[in-house]
């Protein structure tokens, strides 16, 4: 897609901004709407807007399958290990009271991680699941449609 | 009357969109159209949980420090996790369509039925001869 | 804003959804689907808002608006972009769906009224799961604490679902055309486009 210029240029102003407002979501999910759900699916927009402005094979330099590959798995199984460091330091599975000094903490530190984890699957499979659609494409021309 | 209308009318409508989405469902033969039809129906359950979620009055569950009326969150929270669900398992049926299409040529089901059919009736004939 | 404007705005955003339902019902071009769905989840994010969901709304907005509409155009550029029967009356679903909804909104004169704050599903747990959030987990968002601390073990099974479906994509999709064209899969080329045959197809 050598001739969309304004899409070039404005998704390129674009990319950090909705990146950056990922993060927000995912790290401000305590305080205000937000959470690791939204903000995986955010995550995984900003790269589907990237392979689809400048092609997936650009978007696949910048976040390889082998990396998806290992990150999806990776976000369950941090949910997972949360869930049984609360057993090991004493407590029930998924229970985040003991992981700090105080039970407040303890809770505010779990949540956190889980919603790392979550984030992290879900931006993952979306991307994944993107690619596996993107990668079977024969070139669609403008006029196709 | 009215009362009674204003007390279920947001259930009713969206029982009217979830019968649409019915509709789509069973009445059309291309499976992209299946897939969007269930996923209204899919929308049409979530806003059945989340109407029953409003508290007149109430405002977005989150704490601001003043004491307040909130909405329920339980069936936010229950919708939340079931709308990225939806997504993931719409994808898988997407997959499941080109796959068909790669099959069979067709997405129309009277296509894939007479494909089908067709191949029976050879292997009969192999069976036969 | 005052209830009876919420009602108004609850009216017109679901009837507009009505609205685009049957268009989305009615259409054969998947593309013009593609779009109106996009729309559809645009409208029902508004409604989500109306209805104080904003944390549904948020991921309404993300999934439906962007990922979904650019899955179902992927899918369409892997497959075809107009339906080829016309749509056609169908007696057996339409009695179907008669049946289904009035049985439904037969039973929705059981339900609590739209809302009422001593709906029973407001009294049991959710009193508590608030009380809670503010004191015990000390996180202003509800919605968050509940999904990641008292609902925590829903949450790991619904991402474990979300890691399933995405395994299930890759098998499906992710190896080549070529490896298949081997073993015999594919019986029409990708150069066998049905559209290109539809007499119908330059008439409309």
């Amino acid at each position: 897609m050598k001739h969309h210029l304004i899409l070039r240029v404005v998704s390129k102003l674009l990319i950090p901004f909705i990146l950056l407002f990922a993060l927000y979501v995912q790290f401000h999910g305590d305080y205000g709407p937000g959470g690791g759900f939204q903000a995986g699916v955010l995550f995984a927009s900003a790269f589907i807007l990237y392979a689809l402005i400048f092609g997936v094979d650009n978007a696949r330099e910048v976040l390889p399958s082998k990396a998806l590959r290992f990150l999806v798995p990776v976000g369950l199984i941090i949910y997972a290990l949360t869930g049984f460091a609360g057993i090991v330091m004493g407590g029930k599975f998924l229970d985040y009271d003991v992981l700090a000094q105080d039970p407040q903490h303890g809770q505010h530190l779990g949540i956190l991680v889980i919603e790392f984890g979550v984030g992290t699957t879900v931006a993952a499979v979306m991307v994944t699941i993107f690619y596996a659609y993107a990668g079977r494409t024969r070139d669609v021309d403008d006029e196709d449609w | 009357m009215l009362d009674a209308i204003l007390a279920h009318y947001n259930y009713w409508l969206i029982i009217i969109l979830m019968m649409i989405g019915l509709y789509i469902v069973i009445s059309r033969g291309n499976l992209v159209k299946k897939i969007v039809g269930l996923n209204i129906f899919q929308t049409s359950v979530f806003l059945l949980y989340i109407t029953l979620a409003k508290v007149t009055g109430g405002t977005a569950p989150i704490l601001t420090g003043k004491p307040e009326i909130f909405s329920n969150p339980l069936p936010h929270v229950l919708i939340l996790t079931a709308i990225v669900v939806g997504i993931a398992t719409t994808a898988l049926g997407f997959a499941l369509v080109v796959r068909i299409r790669e099959s069979y040529g067709s997405i129309e089901e009277d296509d894939i039925l007479a494909a089908e059919r067709a191949e029976e009736e050879i292997a009969v004939k192999e069976a036969l001869s | 804003m005052g209830a009876e404007m919420i009602t108004i705005v609850n009216i017109v955003l679901l009837t507009m959804l009505c609205f685009s339902a049957v268009a989305i019902m009615l259409l054969r071009h998947l593309f013009a689907v593609a779009a109106l769905t996009g729309a559809f989840s645009l409208l029902s994010a508004g409604l989500l808002v109306a209805l104080d969901a904003v944390d549904v709304a948020f991921t309404e907005a993300a999934v439906g608006g962007g990922i979904s509409t650019v899955l179902m155009l992927g899918t369409l550029a892997l497959t075809q972009r107009r339906e080829h029967r016309p749509p056609r009356f169908s007696l057996p679903a339409l009695l179907v769906v008669i049946a289904t909804g009035g049985a439904l909104i037969y039973a929705t004169s059981d339900m609590p009224a739209y809302g009422d704050p001593n709906a029973p599903a407001l009294q049991h747990v959710v009193p508590v799961y608030i009380e809670g959030s503010r004191n015990d987990i000390g996180v202003p968002n509800i919605v968050t604490s509940i999904l990641a601390s008292y609902r925590g073990y829903d949450t790991l099974g619904e991402v474990a679902v979300i890691f399933t479906a995405g395994i299930g994509v890759m098998f499906l999709l992710g190896r080549r055309r070529e490896d298949e064209d081997d073993e015999g899969m594919v019986r029409h080329g990708p150069g066998n486009d049905p559209e290109s045959s539809e007499p119908e197809e330059t008439a409309s």
